[in-house]
């Protein structure tokens, strides 16, 4: 039944990639892949992956759709029509689709789908599971791997995310090219729901639900699918959500660009702060052992610190990019 | 049901295909970030495709010794972070994009190197 369903569910992802690409209203095809990220997600779901599940839905479904959303606003939204149709191209096609076969041929040397001897789960997977119980002492594995055993690479990840939120503002944010539109303003252009009373109320009424989810899933990481990456991306879109209801200007009434500027900046100093009190402390880089006294304690505190840290940049760059790009004016 | 062991692979190689076409032949800039995020769905895919153990759960322990059997935990880290990343650098793609439309009017990438040409 489960295979069934995710041959359906594969499927469909197939036909909305072609409408995606088919489609020349933009509007359309980034509503489209909201749907794609989505599908995505319970796929993921499908294939034992809930933690990886959460963060597509809030990312790729709620938060990438409204960035793209927000940037049509500022450019176009139909795609220009070339005289003459020139509806397919024929060299791209032909690489695209030489690329395709040559994959598909590679797959039938793969190891099926599901088959415990594969080589992926001989190397380091056997032992993460093995001594997660013993060393770190949480149920979710993936949240020990994510924030201990490979505690170095994720602080890389965070600090990927930080200094891609440090390009956005420099790109988009200086001050003189953002607008300060009044309250009156923002009404006269439509742009919140203000005047639409059926989202604004039920809208209005989901948005502390869905922060307090997101506090759920940042602190419950250790023992459910979560941790910081879902929690920023969840409670981000909480704050987005409350932006497009009520207007960019009582968002950032509610956090003020300054806090997020220090969320932005103090969530990556706390993983890497983490680290260093580490060495300090006698041990290595990241290693949160040497935090307590018992040693999985300090695995504990260290993960919850580190996850609060990525949860806390994570929201941060993505509420500083949102803001940035609902802030500039369409010319 | 052997025939459909493979099959998210080929899901996976008809994706990346169509992301590819999107990102190499499409002018409307726009259009070619949203064909790029096909392309990393599509990697994410063939990513958390081979973590699946047969008869698997998600690697979360039910009890204290962490008995049973769960699909590997390692894709899903690197995926995990590699979402999050990806929606940045994609905010980052689109920043550009605004920029450029600001400065040229327009975001189809011929008409922009019509106008480089020109001037």
């Amino acid at each position: 039944m489960t295979l069934v369903f995710g041959v359906f569910l594969l499927t469909l992802l197939v036909i909305v990639a072609v409408a995606i690409v088919r489609s020349t209203n933009l509007f359309a095809a980034v509503m489209l892949s909201g749907i794609f990220s989505l599908l995505m997600a319970v796929n993921f779901f499908l294939l034992d992956a809930a933690d990886v599940a959460l963060t597509e839905a809030a990312v790729g479904a709620g938060v990438a759709t409204v960035l793209f959303l927000s940037a049509l606003a500022l450019t176009a939204e139909h795609e220009q029509v070339r005289p003459g149709g020139a509806a397919l191209q024929w060299l791209p096609l032909v690489v695209a689709f030489a690329t395709g076969g040559l994959l598909i041929y590679a797959t039938f040397q793969n190891p099926v789908i599901g088959d415990p001897n594969a080589p992926v789960h001989q190397h380091v997977a056997p032992w993460y599971l093995e001594n997660t119980p013993e060393l770190i002492d949480i149920p979710n594995v993936v949240t020990a791997v994510l924030g201990s055993f490979r505690g170095f690479d994720t602080l890389g990840e965070v600090f990927v995310v930080f200094t891609a939120g440090i390009g956005v503002l420099s790109i988009l944010g200086l001050r003189h090219t953002l607008v300060e539109m009044t309250s009156a303003e923002i009404d006269a252009r439509q742009r919140s729901l203000r005047h639409h009373l059926i989202p604004r109320v039920v809208g209005r009424g989901m948005v502390p639900f869905i922060l307090l989810f997101a506090l759920y899933v940042q602190f419950h990481g250790e023992y459910s699918p979560g941790g910081g990456f879902q929690a920023g991306a969840i409670a981000a879109a909480a704050i987005i959500l409350y932006s497009l209801l009520e207007g960019d200007d009582r968002g950032r009434a509610l956090v003020p660009e300054w806090l997020l500027q220090i969320m932005v900046a103090s969530g990556a100093l706390l993983f890497g702060g983490v680290g260093v009190v580490c060495m300090l402390l006698g041990g290595s880089f990241l290693d949160y052992s040497v935090l307590a006294e018992v040693p999985s304690e300090g695995q504990h505190l260290g993960l919850l610190l580190i996850e609060l840290g990525v949860g806390i940049t994570v929201s941060g760059v993505l509420l500083t990019v949102f803001h940035a790009f609902a802030r500039r004016a369409s010319r | 049901m052997e025939f459909l062991a493979l099959y998210n692979y080929w899901v996976f190689a008809v994706l990346l295909l169509i992301g590819l076409y999107a990102v190499v032949a499409k002018v409307n800039l726009v259009k070619r970030l949203i064909g790029l995020s096909i392309f990393q769905g599509a990697v994410f895919l063939l990513y958390i495709s081979m973590d699946k153990v047969e008869g698997g759960t998600a690697p979360i322990f039910q009890t204290a010794d962490g008995a049973g059997v769960f699909s590997n935990p390692l894709p899903q880290v690197l995926i995990l972070t590699a979402i999050v990343v990806g929606i940045a650098t994609t905010a980052l793609g689109l920043a550009v994009v605004v920029r450029i439309r600001e400065e040229y009017g327009t975001v189809e990438e011929d008409v922009i190197e019509d106008m480089d040409a020109d001037s």
